[in-house]
């Protein structure tokens, strides 16, 4: 396999290299923080609409018309900080964008064709064609809308996982570039179809879990449980149930990584040494840099289990990995240490998802069970819960998203480029730095206004019956910007 | 097919990309920034915004499918350009990303300051990006100095912001400006009634003016100093009649004929502008020196074919059901249709 690598000539280039990467970081961080809510949300209203299309029952439509509007204030930050996604392949990484541009280009592509015109037209069909469609085909634009988003995330995970696994491709030794063989493998290999079957569960139970959550909040608040008694059952559901996808995809998606990319597994559980019959480290006290540990809770020989579905299989550790990589990666340049990623980071990435995941998943259950016979929950504990648990999914969420792409360094395409080689050469730090403090002045100050804005439209609860008739043909406008 | 032909296949649907993106967010650039100047209260500038509401997004998808597509079909111009121009693009980002949200949040409260600072950034989050996406184009037929080749043997602008702001660029900037302020007030013109309406079509002739004559001084500058083919004077000339008929018509009060011309104007820019450029994408400013053509900055024979298939079968599909929401949302607003415009939905929460 042969790698590019560019090794940065001036001083310059290594503190423009770091500044792009916090950038990227930055922006992509950011950016899914509402990604998943859309993806989940977008299908949960849809499912309320069609409630109340089906039965009739007006509850249904004001739940439909509330978290309607909760969708739309967290989509609006989704879009256009997803129009910054679209360009900083060429801006920040332009030898990257000419690597693998014959591949990752495409499914860019397909996926502004195929989906974003079908979210971004259907939703607009939606939040003004209240009173403007016949009531059929007004539900038929939210669901084609939350097809667009699902279809959206398919291929924007297809391309990142060639990255994580690259195939269906060559590097033509003239021009140093990918070149595409197959694009069907491309996105259809195991590691593009498991991440996406991840993301979209995760999607879920972070959805579910802000649906029975701000639910439950009201239903609390108001000791009222008539309407939103409806939704927090309905989240509290579909958290539990996409919980147990989560981990069912998760399991798949370890072994898979073992296999494709051992370095990562290895550094989720600081393992340094290869065994067989290795124990699974549930937390550590201590340096992580494999040479002494204060404290360390282990589940004995959970990690091989994991790994290879044997509870004596072998588990490649550190060591080993940055040998084998030395040498088999020698016209990198890179050797030793240079293959293995910031342990602490992906050690901790990996604990804080799964750990903030199996949170949301067991306060699913807890409401459930105090909603069971259409009971209440109560207390001053489920009250506060309701108002935090679902930060818990969406941070694991980020934090398996941090595990991924850290884990994967010093690669950007793993086995074919560093990101030290990807950057690009004609972006100078002051370039960055002027571009990351704009970013994230403007996306702190819209994040505050962001969640002003939700915390408001949670707190003025569901609308009231008589609000929420839809006229057809009806002048004055039902909604107008 | 040919490689060659596929090679040229995408650079004609790059360019029908761009004029798609010109024609449909051009006009929602000039309704914001006339949003203040059009939009005397605030029943009238919620009826601006409205006529904007369903249509803004999906008009926004065009610019990120012709990135999207240009990173397929030609990647070395993606990486080239979008490095290259790297503070212009940023602040074109920041403010698309200042006047989407804008449009979302400016009525959830009623409170004054709280609009007027949303006017203000739908205003500038429309103002650069007319401005700059004419700045880019207006360099990329003026041609680029090139530094040293990259590691990889890619093609390097090292020129950094300055150099951009030379004349041709400015003045392609301007022309880019006034003609979507003009086409953005001949679209109020044609989505409103009353006072408004009639408001909006004298502004867009007095504008139309103005961009006529800018328009036609860069159009005969690029033709005379940048372009090799004689063929290009044809969507040059064509431009201008159609701009003229279009403030014509306009002042007729033939507001669909005017917004239909004012449309094709820009799709023939465009034309005219990528006309020049063939096969060129990003040539240096000495021509002599080369540069990124279509044939050295493309996707191989078989990343084009997958992609030629899928914008045969998606890019029809695309065009029907956006234009069907055109269709239904096709009346005229009027500010009395704008319910109690200085209430916020949010307003009395705390």
């Amino acid at each position: 396999m042969g790698g590019v690598s560019l090794t940065p000539q001036e001083g310059e280039h290594v503190s423009a290299l770091d500044l792009a990467r916090w950038q990227f970081g930055i922006t992509t961080v950011y950016h899914f923080l509402f990604v998943p809510i859309t993806l989940g949300t977008s299908f949960l209203v849809a499912i309320m609409q069609t409630m109340w299309v089906r039965t009739g029952n007006d509850a249904w439509l004001r739940l439909t018309k509330f978290f309607g509007k909760l969708f739309l204030i967290n989509f609006a930050m989704g879009v256009v900080t997803g129009i910054v996604q679209e360009f900083q392949f060429g801006m920040n990484w332009s030898e990257y964008s000419r690597f693998v541009g014959d591949i990752f280009g495409a499914p860019l592509a397909v996926e502004a064709l195929l989906a974003f015109f079908l979210e971004s037209t259907f939703l607009g069909m939606w939040i003004f064609g209240w009173d403007r469609l016949p009531k059929k085909v007004h539900l038929a634009s939210i669901w084609l809308a939350s097809i667009g988003t699902t279809l959206s995330a398919y291929f924007i995970l297809a391309a990142n996982a060639f990255m994580q696994h690259p195939v269906g491709f060559h590097v033509n030794p003239v021009t140093q570039r990918a070149e595409m063989d197959d694009f069907i493998q491309v996105l259809t290999q195991n590691t593009a179809v498991i991440a996406y079957l991840h993301t979209m569960t995760s999607a879920f139970l972070v959805s579910g879990t802000l649906v029975a959550a701000v639910s439950a909040f009201l239903v609390m608040r108001n000791n009222d449980n008539a309407v939103l008694g409806k939704t927090l059952r309905m989240g509290a559901v579909v958290a539990l149930v996409a919980g147990l996808g989560v981990a069912i995809t998760g399991d798949i998606d370890s072994k898979i990584m073992v296999n494709q990319q051992p370095m990562k597994m290895a550094a989720a559980e600081a393992e340094y040494e290869t065994e067989r019959g290795a124990d699974f480290s549930l937390l550590t006290i201590g340096t992580l840099d494999g040479e002494e540990t204060t404290f360390e809770l282990k589940i004995p020989k959970l990690l091989s289990f994991l790994a290879t579905g044997d509870f004596n299989g072998e588990v490649k550790g550190i060591n080993d990995l940055e040998q084998e990589y030395t040498a088999k990666y020698a016209s990198t340049g890179l050797k030793g240490s240079d293959f293995s990623p910031t342990i602490p980071v992906a050690y901790w990435t990996f604990r804080l998802m799964i750990g903030l995941g199996f949170l949301a998943i067991l306060w699913a259950l807890w409401m459930l069970w105090a909603t069971r016979g259409g009971r209440t929950p109560k207390g001053k504990f489920a009250y506060k819960s309701a108002m935090w648990i679902t930060l818990a999914p969406l941070l694991g969420l980020s934090s398996g998203w941090m595990f991924t792409e850290l884990g994967r360094q010093p690669w950007i395409v793993f086995g074919q480029m560093t990101t030290a080689s990807a950057v690009s050469p004609t972006v100078t730090s002051f370039d960055v730095i002027v571009s990351m403090v704009i970013f994230t002045v403007l996306y702190g100050v819209l994040a505050v206004i962001e969640v002003g804005l939700l915390l408001k439209t949670i707190k003025q609860g569901l609308p009231a019956a008589n609000d929420v008739k839809v006229v057809e043909g009806n002048q004055p406008l039902t909604f107008a910007y | 097919m040919s490689y060659e032909l596929l090679q040229q296949i995408w650079f004609v649907l790059i360019a029908v990309l761009w004029i798609g993106y010109f024609v449909l967010e051009g006009f929602d650039f000039g309704v914001g920034i006339l949003l203040r100047t059009l939009g005397t209260n605030e029943a009238e500038r919620r009826t601006l915004l409205t006529t904007l509401g369903p249509l803004w997004d999906g008009n926004e998808v065009w610019v990120l499918t012709a990135g999207g597509a240009t990173f397929a079909a030609f990647p070395e111009w993606y990486a080239t350009l979008f490095s290259g121009f790297y503070l212009p693009l940023m602040l074109i980002l920041v403010a698309l990303i200042l006047r989407g949200v804008a449009f979302e949040y400016r009525s959830k409260h009623g409170d004054p300051v709280w609009r007027k600072r949303w006017d203000l950034a739908i205003i500038v989050g429309s103002f650069l990006p007319a401005l700059l996406w004419g700045v880019a184009f207006g360099n990329i037929v003026r041609g680029v100095e090139f530094a040293e080749k990259s590691a990889t043997g890619g093609f390097l602008y090292a020129g950094g912001l300055l150099p951009l702001l030379n004349p041709f660029g400015l003045l392609a900037g301007l022309v880019t400006l006034t003609l979507f302020m003009t086409h953005g007030a001949i679209f109020v013109s044609l989505k409103t009634d009353g006072d408004l309406r009639y408001r909006a079509r004298d502004l867009a002739v007095k504008i139309g003016l103005v961009a006529a004559v800018l328009a036609v001084v860069f159009l005969l500058w690029a033709q005379l100093a940048y372009s090799d083919k004689v063929w290009t004077w044809a969507p040059v000339l064509l431009a201008a009649v159609c701009w003229l008929a279009a403030l014509y018509m306009v002042r007729a009060g033939r507001e669909g004929w005017a917004f239909v011309l004012s449309a094709l104007t820009l799709a023939l820019a465009v034309v005219a502008l990528f006309g020049m450029l063939f096969p060129n994408v990003m040539p240096s400013l000495d021509r002599s020196l080369g540069g990124l053509t279509i044939y050295n900055a493309s996707s191989t024979e078989t990343t084009l074919k997958i992609m030629s298939l899928v914008a045969l079968v998606m890019v029809p599909i695309v065009l029907v059901y956006q234009s069907w929401t055109y269709w239904v949302f096709r009346k005229r607003l009027t500010a009395a249709q704008i319910p109690s415009p200085e209430a916020g939905i949010l307003d009395g929460v705390h």
